[in-house]
């Protein structure tokens, strides 16, 4: 019990909170087994769905109703479908941007608000981690196959392609800068040469991730923010077009890759 | 002759799509703490490394090279600092991201590509070890100032290098250049140890 509230101090209050207020024991025999496991995962899994179903925003409803691309409210195997293209939108979109899209749509929330604090702390996780570990996981085992027929999801890989290869910012650097030739690092960090597909199956296939040196589950969109910082750039919109761009150009280089995340990484 | 039309057409639509995508960054992205927006606009450097994959033409390189060779500011005097500071810039990381207090003191990042000091055993491999460089291609004024223009604009020598240009984009200063220096140069300096 102590361990488990120990634990509550670093996942955040509000979680554990509603975790207690259900069935406690269960959670802590789970939390102990996720534990020996290794990896607290599956705890933002449960986070997760629980979003997923609450009631929120002016219209409270919870997103349950939500269309991840394989119908409104189908869970199972949507992520390994993302990013793809939405009519409703008119637009190619990845998990975390439909998520958003969902949230302003049927929920009635207001987008500023909603997309202020979509990457999280280890005190404080984001709605968008949570939701998205929980989301992801329901596509473990099946193979990862983004939309790659329209004629928006070919423009947005020939995009995403383009800005992987896009030199600008005050350095200098593309992607490719890092992630370009086989068996780089920076300090001790591997670079995956992502325009490879067997450097970016395994990559694709384990995003979201739960990241041990900052206890946070980390998305894509992050991802893709931070490494735009290390370009010392702007900061790309979360959900912009390319963002989505370049995240549908490495899942579409890295497909067919089974997907077994929510991973863990450094 | 037949590979250089291919070539150079291929030249041409890749330049027209670097417009495009300088068009999407400018639309997709916004302005935080230091990092504005200029920034996303490309200089001719980096669009010729993006049009040409990082293998400009030959000629065209040439002619770069001299441009930003010219843009290399030496300091009067000695290029020699002191190594001991050079050690600290070289394993700074930081500078120039939107999370960098503007003002504050950067550094290299020398750390993050390059084999330097033996102490150091967390070193990334994007550019060559380092080690051993003062021992290896000696430290009189020549060498000196090829380290120097080097880490100023690792362009005016290779156009489409990985490096940043460290004193032309504003990120290090004289001083912390000559540091650096004495840091691959000095006999003294555990680099050459
Ligand atoms: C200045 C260097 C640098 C640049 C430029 C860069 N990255 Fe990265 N990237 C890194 C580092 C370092 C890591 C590993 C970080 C870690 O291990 O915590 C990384 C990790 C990643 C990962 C996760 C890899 C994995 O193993 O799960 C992806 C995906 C990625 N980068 C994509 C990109 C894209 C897309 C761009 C361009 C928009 C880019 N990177 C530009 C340095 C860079
Ligand atoms: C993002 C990667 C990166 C960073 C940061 C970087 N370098 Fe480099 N450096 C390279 C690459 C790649 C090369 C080889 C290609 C070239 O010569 O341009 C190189 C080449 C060099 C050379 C020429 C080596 C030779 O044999 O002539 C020197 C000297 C050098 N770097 C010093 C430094 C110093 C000092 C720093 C820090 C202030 C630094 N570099 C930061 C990537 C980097």
């Amino acid at each position: 019990m102590r361990k488990f509230l120990g634990f509550c101090a670093v996942v955040g209050g509000g979680f554990c909170a509603a975790v207690l207020a259900q069935d406690a024991k269960k959670e802590i025999q789970r939390y102990q087994q996720m534990i020996a496991e290794g990896s607290p995962v599956e705890l933002f899994e449960l986070q997760g769905e629980e979003l997923w179903k609450k009631p929120q925003g002016p219209n409270k409803v919870s997103l349950e109703k939500c269309d991840l691309g394989l119908g409104a409210g189908v869970v199972k195997g949507a992520y390994a479908r993302l990013p793809r293209y939405f009519k409703d939108a008119d637009r190619v979109m990845d998990l975390e941007t439909r998520l958003l899209h969902c949230m302003v749509t049927l929920q009635g929330r207001k987008r500023e608000e909603t997309a202020a604090r979509v990457f999280g702390s280890a005190d404080r996780p984001s709605e968008m981690e949570s939701l998205s570990a929980y989301i992801a996981a329901q596509s473990r085992g099946m193979k990862m196959a983004p939309g790659l027929s329209h004629p928006k999801e070919k423009e947005a890989y020939a995009m995403g392609r383009a800005l992987y290869f896009h030199r600008a910012g005050a350095w200098d650097f593309s992607c490719a800068s890092c992630h370009g030739e086989e068996g780089k690092r920076i300090r001790m960090q591997d670079l995956p040469v992502l325009y490879k597909p067997e450097h970016a199956r395994p990559v694709v296939s384990t995003w979201p991730a739960y990241r041990v040196s900052t206890s946070q589950i980390v998305t894509l969109q992050w991802r893709m923010n931070n490494c735009y910082q290390q370009m010392r750039m702007p900061e790309p919109d979360f959900g912009s077009d390319t963002t989505v761009a370049l995240i549908l150009f490495l899942t579409a280089t890295g497909k067919d890759a089974p997907y077994r995340g929510p991973g863990t990484k450094r | 002759m037949k590979a250089r039309v291919f070539y150079s057409l291929a030249f041409i639509a890749s330049a027209a799509f670097a417009q495009d995508v300088t068009k999407v960054l400018q639309r997709d992205f916004h302005a935080r703490g230091q990092a504005t927006m200029d920034r996303v606009v490309q200089d001719g450097v980096q669009r010729v490394c993006t049009e040409s994959r990082d293998r400009p033409p030959a000629e065209l390189a040439k002619s770069l090279e001299a441009d930003q060779m010219k843009t290399i500011a030496y300091p009067s005097g000695s290029l020699m600092g002191d190594w001991k500071r050079g050690e600290s810039i070289a394993q700074n990381g930081r500078g120039l991201q939107w999370t960098d207090k503007p003002g504050a003191a950067a550094g290299g990042s020398c750390y993050n590509c390059h084999q330097l000091s033996p102490q150091e055993a967390s070193f990334g491999t994007l550019g060559p070890s380092l080690r051993q460089f003062g021992k290896l291609r000696g430290n009189g004024q020549e060498i000196q100032r090829y380290v120097y223009g080097k880490i100023y604009n690792a362009k005016a020598y290779n156009l489409c290098s990985q490096m940043p240009r460290l004193g032309l984009s504003g990120t290090l200063t004289e001083e912390q250049i000559k540091d650096l220096v004495a840091l691959l140069l000095d006999p003294d300096s555990p680099v050459n140890r």
